[in-house]
């Protein structure tokens, strides 16, 4: 399991009602159903990553996230998570938002696109990464809105976005001493718990 | 056709014959008015288990009939949703009892308007009652009684049929483990509305109807129902979709000869083969009737016009399918029921389905929409354990 997906469940309270968008193949929700009990709901795009949740016994409803999230009530779920998923949105900032309006809570994660593997890439070929994690050229990548741990901070300040937890996570799964020290440098991973 | 041929073409349930059983107990209609006895008309496929709880229910569409699966002595083509029901089918019959009825006010074999009338002894006609989806719940619910069954699997439906399905989860929360909704609506929208008046306008307007005792002058407003039926099928298929089955093919003349020659295209002699068809084996006044059961349908009116409140009564998980160019019954429509459904904190899961085929597309062969029905009717099979 992605490294993200399995801190994510130390800050969902059992029982909780979830909403995961952008939730892939359901690979969290189920895992969150198994350990934790919850009422869960996943939005997806995919046809086949559909079927799979269906598959699973997943509830899953195809919608595509960079249309918005005006179809669900405010505070209508305990908590919104998003995993890998605001990279490829045309308008980040608007879901983030939405998701605020429709969960009492969120949950975030993404790329850290500031991570030395990264700056080193960049500095030293002058070319856009292509990693294990980033897998695609700069033209043919669903990941359109790149950004950095500082940068996800600003946007929350400039926001009033209230950071309740932040983690980063590393290649090898652990929050590393150095990830804790400097996560904007040695974070692969972050992982936000936010909320209004 | 021989049983076995039968069987061996695309996996079919085979050879399959109606069974009409005669209720004998009143029915109280939605309209207030009181059907003494009745007739329902059914099929079934696969076999009931010892404990009956593998028995799905299949709701059908406006023209629809229970011959939805398999094939009838002499029958060329089987049943309306044949691509979907019978072994290895996403409504499996190794798995499943599938009943399906013919709608009450229907007209082939359910009593309906050309059924007698025990009070006059003569055909109902145009007096035949009113129907409403919830009739057609209630007169389903006393044959589920019948056979002994006290929860469905799935009540399953496409268009009205999903209608009804819906409405059985409301009326009945308890008898059904899962609500199957396909290319439906809560209510249908004021231009669909319109599409089925200038249907009916077209059948009433036919000499022949009468005034819709068109049985007491031995006459059939053909005409009528031929045009009703060509309005329909526009309306159930897509640009894009008539564009790919017909475009502009000629099916004889040819554009060199001119106005001279007859000229006429494949879709012109497509619907006029389909209004023929159909003009000679539906009643007008059916097709009256369930045009209007379907503008009448409203989910929520009664639980204040808010269909949050509806479906918080009901208590099983759903499965809503719609396709992406039905425009007579939209994906925004499947929305509506799926956005309600969330907010009621109801199981449910939705797939939109890419399809060409306009509404007609949920009884079409899509790879998609197949799997995706399969994957959701497995979930149905392991609740029958």
């Amino acid at each position: 399991m992605r490294f993200d997906l399995q801190v994510i469940p130390h800050w969902i309270k059992p029982g909780s009602r979830v909403l995961d968008l952008g939730c892939g193949d359901g690979e969290l929700l189920k895992k969150l159903e198994a350990d934790k009990q919850v009422d869960g709901l996943g939005i997806e795009i995919d046809a086949d990553k559909i079927t799979a949740c269906i598959a699973k016994r997943l509830n899953i409803v195809e919608q595509d996230l960079n249309k918005g999230l005006a179809n669900f009530q405010d505070d209508s779920f305990d908590i919104v998570v998003m995993a890998h998923a605001l990279q490829t949105l045309h308008d980040p900032h608007v879901v983030i938002d939405e998701m605020l309006r429709v969960g009492k809570e969120c949950i975030v994660t993404f790329p850290n696109f500031a991570h030395w593997s990264c700056r080193l890439h960049l500095g030293s070929q002058g070319r856009m990464p292509v990693s294990k994690f980033m897998p695609y050229n700069w033209y043919d990548t669903p990941n359109i809105h790149f950004c950095t741990v500082k940068d996800f901070e600003a946007l929350c300040a400039e926001n009033n976005i209230k950071v309740l937890a932040t983690t980063v996570v590393s290649h090898d799964s652990s929050e590393s001493f150095l990830g804790t020290l400097l996560p904007n440098l040695f974070g692969v991973t972050a992982v936000y718990h936010i909320s209004r | 056709m021989s049983e076995e041929s039968a069987n061996n073409q695309n996996n079919s349930v085979g050879l399959v014959t109606p069974k009409t059983h005669h209720f004998e107990q009143p029915l109280t209609l939605a309209s207030g008015r009181v059907l003494s006895e009745y007739d329902i008309a059914y099929e079934t496929y696969g076999e009931l288990n010892a404990e009956k709880s593998n028995a799905i229910l299949i709701c059908h569409a406006l023209s629809g009939h229970h011959h939805a699966a398999g094939f009838h002595e002499g029958d060329k083509k089987p049943g309306w949703w044949d691509h979907y029901i019978g072994p290895g089918k996403p409504i499996d019959t190794n798995h499943f009892y599938v009943i399906s009825t013919n709608n009450l006010g229907g007209c082939h074999g359910s009593t309906g308007p050309t059924s007698i009338n025990p009070e006059t002894g003569k055909a109902w006609q145009k007096d035949f009652p009113h129907m409403r989806c919830r009739d057609w719940v209630n007169s389903q619910r006393q044959l589920m009684k019948l056979l002994g069954i006290s929860q469905w699997a799935a009540v399953i439906g496409g268009s009205l049929g999903g209608m009804q399905a819906m409405r059985w989860s409301l009326e009945y929360p308890d008898e059904l483990r899962h609500c199957i909704v396909i290319a439906s609506a809560t209510k249908l929208t004021a231009q669909n509305i319109a599409f089925n008046e200038v249907a009916r306008q077209a059948i009433s307007s036919d000499a022949d109807f009468h005034d819709g005792y068109y049985i007491d002058h031995n006459t059939i407003p053909k005409s009528g129902l031929r045009l009703a039926r060509m309005i329909g099928h526009i309306t159930y298929l897509s640009e894009d979709g008539m564009g790919q089955k017909f475009g502009r093919e000629l099916k004889a003349g040819s554009f060199m000869l001119g106005s001279d020659d007859d000229v006429e295209f494949q879709v012109e002699s497509y619907l006029r083969y389909q209004g023929d068809m159909f003009s000679e084996a539906f009643d007008a006044n059916t097709y009256i009737l369930m045009t209007k059961a379907l503008d009448y349908f409203d989910l929520a009116r009664e639980y204040g016009d808010d269909a949050v409140a509806a479906f918080s009564h009901a208590n099983c998980s759903f499965f809503v399918v719609s396709f992406t160019s039905d425009w007579r019954f939209s994906t925004q429509r499947s929305r509506e029921i799926v956005d309600a459904l969330v907010a009621a904190k109801k199981p449910v899961s939705y797939a939109e389905i890419e399809a060409d085929f306009g509404h007609d597309a949920f009884l079409i062969p899509n790879e998609r929409y197949k799997n995706v029905f399969h994957a959701y009717m497995q979930r149905v099979v392991e609740g029958c354990k």
